[in-house]
């Protein structure tokens, strides 16, 4: 085995991965998904509520929480589930139908590392539209700063957890990209619904918002509101999304096929 | 180590290779060994095998018994090693479209510890002039060739190519064979899977035929064709008739017909020289004689269409 000894050197790992992020940065920019429904849509949304003069009553008689302070985690929620169910598995589930996965195991690189880049590329898109959206309603439409900025923090992070592992899921269970879509696009609704795109969780009545509490976007949106203003998020809401981010990538990582 | 490899310039081992899908088998107790900087071509019908094999040399594919090195290396156990070795080209297309020709090449130059230089490489290819263009918007050929380019790009020591020139046009088809000669030369190993028998031999030092997951015959492509292809055939007009038991007692002569005033004689080796030879010294002179010999694509054909095939003596050469 002195062949094996001579040519077992360390892999190029860093120097692959980067360029491997590059790539589907790239592949991004010219499929703009990601850029378009997860990143301008919010915002532009952001936009319309901002100028929209019913937006800054509050939402109901019993609380001064106005609409606009409301949506600020709402639209978080429709960024995480744009990128995370639709962004994030479309290209995976191309990749792997066009047989590139299947190239990449191939080489010394393993497909997972292609995995990697592409939830990378997805949590900047993530990054940067929920900080367009924050900063966008903190500096031009009156909304407060988050007060408890730690509870904030942590409430976004499991919130893009939750959604990323989700997408993942589809990706893993999703034989073609049609397929994936249809999933990500029937898993898009509900989860909106109960993060409160329509109807604001305040005025859901208490059964719906319950159901909305085991959602990783209805406790996503309770919890990103609680800490907006002021007060550290609640902790089941917390637990339900890092439990359904556990179980998602569990199963992901169970049922993912490379080919 | 099989004890067929014992050569030192020997660089792919395989012994008793068996692969099921379900319960298809589609490798059946194949042993082969590849020799360095040696074109050995794998040929056989559609699902024979061929591509299932090879997959196992790259370490796509798990085999269920057997053993196969590469280099000494174990496919499944020594991954890495193997890969940054063994440079692979695969029968789809299986590349994003919306990448250049030029940043594929770079990405999977990084994925290698020596990568070959991309430029000399693209320039080799003749892909200059396209590298900055979409992998999607190639033509079938281009495509190929950028699909050849990734299996060179990691400076393999073998390289495995399958369905190098399907689809290709056929002056595209020559400059591929062209360009496999000169890797070779460089001394890289190649396997390559095909089913076009003119380019099994113009290029492979030997070949393998693979059908229904067994070794039929492996050889040299004239070889190859001497054995399986049903031999030459010397056909001719005799100035004078002759007695048949003048030719049909040489060697190399194994049947005679007479169709109006041509003579055909079947037979193998140098059939040519043996009956001019006789017919010369019997004072009989061939008229417009010709020769026909039996190509790889004539022994393909003669061994596919055969209803079971015993694997010959060859095979386990």
């Amino acid at each position: 085995m002195t062949s094996s000894a001579a040519i077992s050197l360390p892999r190029p790992s860093g120097h692959s991965l980067r360029h491997l992020i590059v790539a589907e940065t790239k592949l991004a920019y010219r499929v703009p998904v990601g850029l378009v429904l997860g990143v301008f849509i919010p915002v532009l949304l952001l936009v319309i509520f901002g100028v929209s003069p019913g937006f800054k009553r509050p939402i109901n008689p019993h609380t001064t929480i106005t609409f606009m302070t409301a949506y600020v985690p709402v639209l978080m929620a429709l960024t995480l589930a744009l990128i995370g169910l639709v962004s994030l598995p479309i290209p995976l589930v191309m990749h792997r139908e066009r047989k590139y996965l299947r190239r990449l195991s191939a080489t010394p690189v393993a497909p997972r590392w292609l995995l990697a880049a592409q939830v990378a590329v997805n949590l900047v898109l993530a990054v940067v539209a929920m900080g367009l959206i924050v900063g966008g309603a903190v500096l031009f439409f009156g909304v407060q700063a988050p007060a408890d900025v730690g509870g904030f923090l942590l409430a976004a992070v499991l919130a893009t957890a939750s959604l990323f592992s989700l997408g993942l899921f589809v990706a893993a269970i999703s034989p073609s990209p049609p397929v994936a879509g249809v999933l990500g696009t029937a898993l898009l609704y509900p989860l909106l619904y109960f993060a409160g795109l329509w109807v604001p969780r305040q005025n859901m009545s208490a059964g719906l918002r319950h159901v909305g509490d085991f959602t990783p976007l209805g406790s996503a949106v309770q919890s990103l509101l609680n800490s907006l203003q002021g007060s550290f998020p609640p902790t089941h809401a917390l637990v339900v999304m890092a439990v359904w981010a556990i179980v998602m990538t569990l199963a992901a990582v169970r049922f993912f096929r490379w080919e | 180590m099989g004890d067929e490899c014992e050569r030192s310039d020997c660089v792919v081992d395989v012994q008793h290779l068996h692969k099921a899908y379900g319960s298809t088998v589609a490798v059946d107790d194949v042993s082969f060994t590849v020799n360095k900087a040696e074109i050995f071509g794998v040929i056989g019908p559609n699902g024979a095998g061929k591509t299932t094999a090879v997959e196992c040399l790259s370490g796509l594919r798990r085999p269920d018994t057997g053993s196969v090195r590469v280099f000494g290396l174990d496919p499944q156990r020594q991954r890495v090693a193997l890969r940054q070795v063994v440079g692979v080209q695969l029968q789809e297309g299986s590349l994003p479209i919306r990448l250049k020709v030029s940043e594929l090449v770079d990405l999977f130059a990084s994925f290698y510890p020596h990568p070959a230089n991309t430029d000399d490489l693209l320039e080799l290819l003749g892909l200059t002039s396209k590298c900055r263009a979409y992998y999607g918007k190639l033509s079938g050929g281009q495509k190929q060739r950028v699909a050849i380019a990734l299996a060179l790009i990691g400076n393999p020591k073998v390289a495995i190519l399958d369905e190098l020139t399907t689809g290709l046009d056929p002056q595209a088809r020559r400059d591929t064979w062209e360009l496999i000669a000169g890797i070779r030369e460089r001394g890289v190993t190649i396997v390559l899977v095909t089913h076009f028998m003119d380019e099994a031999e113009r290029l492979c030092d030997r070949v393998m035929m693979v059908d229904r997951g067994q070794v039929v015959a492996l050889d040299t492509p004239t070889a190859f064709a001497e054995h399986y292809g049903g031999g030459s055939h010397l056909s001719f007009r005799p100035t004078h008739p002759f007695n048949d038991a003048l030719l049909i007692t040489l060697p190399e002569v194994s049947g005679i017909e007479h169709v109006g005033d041509r003579v055909t004689v079947a037979g193998s080796g140098d059939l040519l020289g043996s009956v001019v030879h006789a017919l010369e010294s019997a004072g009989v002179e061939p008229v417009n004689a010709q020769l026909t010999t039996a190509n790889l694509e004539d022994a393909f054909l003669r061994l596919t269409s055969r209803a079971t095939v015993a694997p010959s003596e060859e095979a386990s050469r």
